[in-house]
């Protein structure tokens, strides 16, 4: 079926759809995907969401800790920061979502930027820990500034909007959140055949080398914050729209782990690999809680204990990935292809 | 001026305890150029297994904290030859999610054995505070300046004049001259994972003593370790002593003034809004090596 894949140029090289069978299998796959919202019950619903919600957040982690090489541990902030802004937009003008969700996400860019600044003089783990102190103070000036954010007690979001029509159940919202996040995927996957992306790269790969190429490593660092941090805000604005009321509760350091998670888990720098790891890290509890409701008949101990075990289960994965398949399910899924390819004449 | 004296005394005496903390983060990261962001839950597990002993099978106190010490130097060892070792050469990233995995397993197992209920810790110290001057001290606190001062003395004797401690140093200035010399650096990194689990777990059984409880929230004391040794420089004993004792006054000052202004919670930040200004103003601390590279 992918035979016949000869690339003998560079644009075929960079091509994004290597086949038409791909491309329409692609069709078709999303194609499917629209339709899910007729077919599922509302709790899978829920789910399918936080999916692609997730997978923009890990898409946006990957530009910038996978792709360009700069470790965050403060996701959760940005997160915040673009569900703030669309709590503070929504409730004082009355726009619709196709606008409050990139000015989110543009509002997340420019804090983004901000804290992108150290990255100056910050380089791995130094980075790494003024992201970490970066969160802490989102998350005392989210629940301190109450004139805007609502402190503790939290602020309600008005259901997101588009011209006579409201997007206020999860089975409407799915119609907001995936549009979003397929655009977004293929902006991504864009961006790493432009000169941007490459500049992000050859600054992963090696900084000093990147810089004797011409390529202004401060100014690609703060593009990689920049963009990064508006995936992430874009994330956040939908989580807000799906949570209807939001608070500093909503977003602890674990959030940030969980994203980084997903990106080590699925692969760093691979834009399916964010896909499969949002996919794999947001499935995890809720198969562990159908195996534990399953389980309860013959161990009922088991349903106190899920919390722990999700914990467990979620650390042990991200371990056992490092240890055994560094490059994550992104590596995996193209190994199970490339022999699927030539089956059964695969050498 | 008493509110002041307070505030700096207690400031000293809680700082002495996040100095304890650091004090293993900063062994870890020399020896092995690992951030651990699993330190306060090695905290968590030795006053947990410290609790075990002295509750569930009636051992003494004192033996039962030199069992504790046993037991968090097997733990340390196991932790490094099951999970650390597989990361050397490793980006920094990976070696980062490895200690935050190995944190949530720590405190899945802890929780999967414990629970989450706080359960209250047999305090060894009387309960007569001692007065300082003109502030009342728990005896808690004392004992955990003098096992700080202690452990200070020691480290400095340690990676001064033992044969360990010179082939830790030798190991953290360069892994492949200290190899060459017949040094198993393999060793070295099990040794400086060993004692920061020793370290870690007498900070966590004087913590849960002087608080008189126990519960999950222990393990977020170790965060708490990332502005102490930045401050202090993270491959510095005496900068872990010093960072710890000027951020635990910090916190207090600040918490003790500025909490009326912005209403509650400036004692949690306070620290972290340091954390930036030192890596704006002086990425490697106070004591800490220089690395100087041009980008």
């Amino acid at each position: 079926m992918r035979c016949g894949e000869f690339r003998t140029s560079y644009a075929a090289d960079m091509a994004i759809f290597e086949t038409p069978m791909a491309t329409r299998l692609l069709a078709a796959f999303l194609g499917l995907l629209a339709l899910v919202p007729i077919f599922s019950t509302t709790y899978w619903l829920d789910v399918a969401n936080r999916i692609g919600i997730a997978i923009i957040g890990a898409v946006g982690l990957n530009i910038l800790t996978g792709f360009t090489g700069q470790v965050s541990l403060g996701n959760a902030a940005f997160l915040a920061v673009g569900a703030y802004s669309t709590a503070a937009i929504g409730t004082r003008w009355d726009l619709p979502w196709l606008a409050i969700v990139p000015l989110s996400g543009l509002i997340t860019a420019a804090v983004g930027m901000v804290f992108g600044v150290p990255s100056l003089r910050l380089k791995g783990l130094y980075l790494g820990l003024a992201t970490l102190a970066a969160h802490f103070i989102v998350e005392f000036t989210a629940v301190h500034w109450e004139a805007l954010t609502g402190g503790v007690r939290g602020i309600s979001i008005p259901a997101a909007r588009l011209f006579t029509l409201t997007f206020d159940s999860d089975r409407s919202l799915f119609y907001v959140i995936f549009p979003v996040m397929v655009a977004l995927v293929f902006f991504a996957k864009n961006l790493f055949r432009t000169k941007v992306g490459k500049a992000f790269v050859a600054i992963r790969d090696q900084d000093i080398s990147a810089e004797v190429m011409g390529v202004n490593v401060f100014k690609y660092k703060l593009i990689s914050f920049a963009v990064s941090s508006f995936y992430v805000g874009v994330a956040g604005s939908l989580l807000a729209y799906q949570a209807h009321i939001i608070s500093p509760e909503n977003f602890p350091l674990t959030v940030g782990i969980d994203y980084l998670g997903m990106i080590i888990i699925g692969g760093l720098g691979s834009i399916l690999g964010s896909i499969l790891g949002a996919i794999f890290i947001t499935l995890l509890p809720e198969l562990l809680r159908l195996l534990s409701g399953a389980a309860a008949g013959t161990f009922p101990g088991l349903v106190q204990l899920l919390a722990s075990i999700k914990m467990g289960v979620f650390g042990l994965a991200i371990v056992l990935f490092l240890i055994f398949e560094p490059d994550g399910l992104a590596a995996r899924w193209h190994t199970i292809k490339n022999y699927w390819k030539l089956y059964p004449f695969s050498y | 001026m008493d509110f002041f004296v307070q505030l700096l005394i207690n400031g000293i005496v809680i700082g002495s305890i996040y100095a304890l903390v650091a004090l293993g983060f900063v062994i870890i990261y020399k020896a092995s150029s690992i951030v651990n962001f699993a330190q306060g839950e090695l905290l968590m597990v030795g006053a947990y297994i410290c609790l075990a002993l002295t509750t569930d099978w009636r051992v003494p106190i004192v033996p039962a904290f030199l069992l504790t010490l046993v037991f968090a130097a097997a733990l340390g060892v196991l932790l490094e030859r099951l999970i650390l070792r597989p990361m050397i050469g490793e980006p920094v990233i990976s070696v980062i999610m490895v200690t935050l995995g190995l944190s949530s397993i720590l405190r899945a197992i802890v929780q999967g054995i414990w629970g989450t209920d706080t359960k209250a810790f047999p305090s060894p110290f009387p309960s007569a505070p001692v007065m300082l001057g003109p502030v009342p001290v728990s005896q808690g606190y004392l004992w955990s300046v003098g096992c700080v001062a202690v452990l200070l003395v020691l480290f400095t004797f340690f990676f001064r004049n033992a044969r360990a401690g010179i082939a830790m140093r030798a190991t953290a200035f360069s892994q492949q001259v200290a190899l060459s010399m017949g040094i198993s650096v393999k060793r070295i990194f099990a040794l400086s994972w060993s004692i920061a689990a020793v370290v870690s777990a007498i900070g966590g059984v004087l913590l849960a003593s002087i608080r008189g409880g126990l519960d999950g929230s222990l393990a977020f004391l170790g965060l708490k370790a990332v502005p102490v040794a930045i401050l202090g420089g993270l491959d510095s004993i005496q900068g872990a002593i010093v960072g710890g004792v000027m951020i635990g006054v910090l916190e207090n000052l600040s918490g003790g003034y500025l909490d009326p202004m912005f209403g509650g919670g400036v004692k949690e930040v306070a620290p972290f809004v340091a954390l930036v200004l030192i890596l704006m103003i002086k990425p490697y601390g106070l004591f800490g090596k220089v690395r100087i590279e041009r980008v």
